[in-house]
């Protein structure tokens, strides 16, 4: 067990405690101990000095690829976990494309046990909807629950067929998992590279409607209210979802939905001269989209942001576009991103910690994401002036296939504390 | 953005109507060299490498005689027989055809982009001979190039773009260079194979093919991909021929002196009624032989 810390003077940021003021906080035992007003006693306790700097819950990532096992030279669960520490997450989702796919209680728990190997951040496994992630056959649903298991998705692919998502919905009900789902009706898509409209007509991309995105919001949504059970929208990234998820949330339905930072912060422009790195799936929309994103975000319908960090190597981006692998990495970028939003007025600074925190641990009732005493020792320290310029070839993930190199950006994480013990920086970079 | 940056054409996008004015200067020098069996010899000694990883007959055969008529020693290079079916990349290929000597790099891909991804990575020139639905700039001149030496000039005619819009690098293409030549451009064609956002590209999208016939000084049929029709993108040949083809009845409408144009290769009875692709009126192989000349006077600004 780590010493225990006081962290001193800094601006506490806690949105579900509804805190935000000067605090000192006193992290003992792999819990939160205190948090007071008045200065705390150093009582043995390492001191570290916060003032100036924004003192917040470790953050939570719901999507993430961490790509082992089966695609090891992409990322790996100990470098998609220091690239996690190293964005201030203290626990991310792991998604289940992996190889084999993690469909079995076996490879929930090899992720598990090579989690705890890395050490770094918590990684709470999602298993796969599907057996193979084929869209046919239930995987074993209530044994990855038991194995820990905090969701199930088939991540990266739709669940086409309407009558196993309806079976899904009333299965998972009483196992209270949380059915995350990737919507994309691959009839609508198919052999689509770029959100339709003038870009994608200019560089010759085929058309992907943003139908395809949205029929599938609101057929889930039906089947939501059908049968009930818990859906989690992944990657929100069309404005007339937005609305669907609004309106069904008004209507008291069990929805949650996030929304990836390279969706509020990036239109298709960024395809521009077919760069592959403004490539992935759901696609860059239009200015309207980003702007009922960041609406969303703003009034609630969105519970969280999460990155869809999907790392990939150069063989998979150094292609023509229509061939290229879908995603970027984003574990890193994801605070200078959100923090962008609060420069431009649409987030407060209570609301953008709130979605990389509560908002994600509510979502899929995870510990954790606020630092009431007796909660988990996760917090995260930003600088939240900072200036620096994003370099991929610095990032601790493998992969470099961002969107955002040479972007300057404001916000950065000094310390990511987890079970009370400092994360980031790195041991052995201190 | 310059077209022939550092010395490629990925594109007629953005190239100046002076740029195209002064390449056709040179294309009607090269059709005269080649009429008199005179062709000027003005790539000798240099290697113009024809990549195609798409089947073509025309652009490839073309491309070759022009390079060959200048001079140049050409590079065949076909896709289903190479490396790339052992797995090696686009790059890695393009890389070791410079390697090998190429001096131009002829380009033709199924996906859009490849050409400026292709640039991008290689020191010597790169034509694109189309890449997937993006772009087809020789296509485009040689059309354009086609109407200038019929009108002299294209200020103030209209040219009907007809058919599968969505699909065609041919239709993009020739967008840029007819209107950036002072041509006014009409679209029409079936409604799910019509793009959204052409008008922001300079077209004027018409509700039906009579429409954009009735105003046409000349007409671009676009090859009908009979593919497209398993993808119901619209419902028979036949009924195509009807609502979207350049019937008999249809040419008959046309103004008398109205150009017929067509890409090729010429799905007959589809997008073009027999008697029309022999008719009066029709170009098509006009723009097979000036394609020629125009692509001599793309390999010599790119060599």
């Amino acid at each position: 067990m780590s010493k225990p810390m006081v962290i001193r003077g800094g601006r506490v940021i806690d949105p579900r405690n509804r805190v935000d003021g000067v605090r000192d906080v006193r992290l003992e035992d792999g819990r939160v101990a205190a948090v007071s007003e008045r200065p705390l006693p150093l009582d043995g306790a390492e001191e570290v000095q916060a003032q100036g700097l924004w003192v917040t819950p470790g953050f939570i990532d719901l999507h993430v690829h961490l790509r082992e096992p089966g695609e090891e030279a992409k990322e790996t669960i100990l470098s998609g976990t220091r690239a996690a520490v190293a964005g201030g997450f203290t626990a991310v989702a792991a998604m289940p494309n992996t190889l084999p796919v993690n469909d079995s209680a076996l490879v929930t728990r090899l992720v598990r046990q090579r989690a705890a190997e890395a050490n770094l951040a918590r990684v709470y496994p999602v298993g796969a909807i599907s057996k193979g992630l084929r869209g046919e056959e239930m995987a074993e649903l209530g044994a990855l629950g038991d194995a820990g298991c905090v969701a199930v998705t088939d991540d990266g692919r739709p669940v086409m067929n309407a009558s196993l998502m309806r079976r899904v919905l009333v299965y998972t009900a009483p196992l209270r998992l949380p059915v995350m789902v990737h919507e994309e009706d691959l009839t609508l898509s198919a052999g689509g590279a770029l959100t339709e409209g003038p870009r994608a007509t200019r560089l010759g991309l085929l058309p992907i409607p943003r139908s395809a995105e949205v029929v599938m919001v609101a057929r889930d949504l039906v089947l939501l209210e059908e049968v009930g059970g818990r859906l989690h929208v992944a990657h929100l990234s069309c404005a007339a979802s937005v609305a669907l998820v609004r309106e069904a949330k008004r209507r008291g339905l069990r929805v949650t939905a996030e929304a990836a930072p390279h969706h509020f912060t990036l239109t298709d422009e960024a395809v521009e001269g077919w760069n592959t790195h403004a490539k992935m799936n759901p696609p860059l929309r239009h200015p309207e989209d980003v702007a009922a994103i960041r609406e969303g975000l703003a009034d609630g319908t969105i519970d969280a942001i999460a990155t869809d960090h999907a790392p990939h190597g150069i063989m998979d981006k150094q292609v023509p576009y229509a061939e290229a692998a879908n995603g970027v990495i984003g574990l890193e970028t994801a605070l200078p991103l959100t923090l962008e939003l609060v420069r431009a007025g649409v987030l407060g600074p209570v609301r953008a910690m709130e979605l990389l925190t509560s908002g994600p641990a509510v979502a899929f009732g995870l510990p954790g994401g606020h630092l009431a005493p007796g909660a988990p020792a996760d917090v995260t320290l930003v600088d939240p002036g900072a200036e620096w310029t994003v370099e991929a070839a610095r990032f601790q993930s493998k992969s470099r296939n961002t969107p955002y190199e040479g972007r300057k950006v404001l916000g950065r994480v000094v310390r990511t504390v987890v079970g009370g013990r400092t994360v980031w920086p790195l041991e052995e970079t201190r | 953005m310059n077209p022939f940056s550092p010395r490629s054409l990925l594109t007629t996008e953005g190239m100046s109507r002076h740029d195209i004015e002064l390449l056709f200067g040179r294309a009607r020098l090269h059709a005269r060299g080649l009429r008199a069996g005179t062709p000027l010899r003005s790539l000798a000694g240099r290697v113009v490498a024809n990549l195609f990883f798409e089947n073509s007959t025309r652009t490839r055969l073309s491309f070759e005689r022009a390079a060959k008529a200048l001079g140049a020693d050409v590079l065949n290079f076909n896709a289903s027989t190479s490396s790339v079916s052992k797995g090696e990349s686009l790059v890695d290929t393009v890389r070791n055809v410079e390697a090998l000597g190429a001096n131009i790099i002829v380009l033709r891909h199924p996906a859009s982009g490849a050409a400026h991804l292709v640039s991008g990575k290689v020191r010597c020139s790169v034509v694109n001979a189309g890449d997937g639905t993006h772009a087809h700039p020789s296509q485009a001149l040689l059309d354009a190039f086609t109407l200038h030496e019929r009108w002299g000039t294209l200020e103030g005619k209209t040219v009907a773009i007809v058919g599968d819009v969505l699909h065609s690098r041919v239709a993009r293409s020739n967008l840029y260079c007819l209107t950036t030549l002072g041509a006014r451009v009409v679209v029409a064609g079936p409604p799910t194979l019509v793009p959204v956002g052409l008008e922001g590209l300079g077209a004027q999208v018409l509700p039906s093919v009579d429409a954009a016939l009735e105003e046409a000084d000349a007409v671009m049929m676009l090859r009908v991909q009979l593919e497209r029709q398993k993808e119901s993108m619209f419902p028979t040949s036949a009924e195509y021929a009807r609502a979207f083809g350049l019937t008999l009845g249809r040419a008959r409408s046309l103004k008398p002196e109205a150009v017929v144009m067509h890409p090729g290769p010429v799905n007959r009875g589809v997008e073009l009624a027999p008697e029309v692709a022999d008719g009066p009126g029709n170009v098509i192989l006009e723009q097979v032989a000036n394609g020629v000349a125009v692509r001599m006077a793309i390999l010599e600004a790119c060599g």
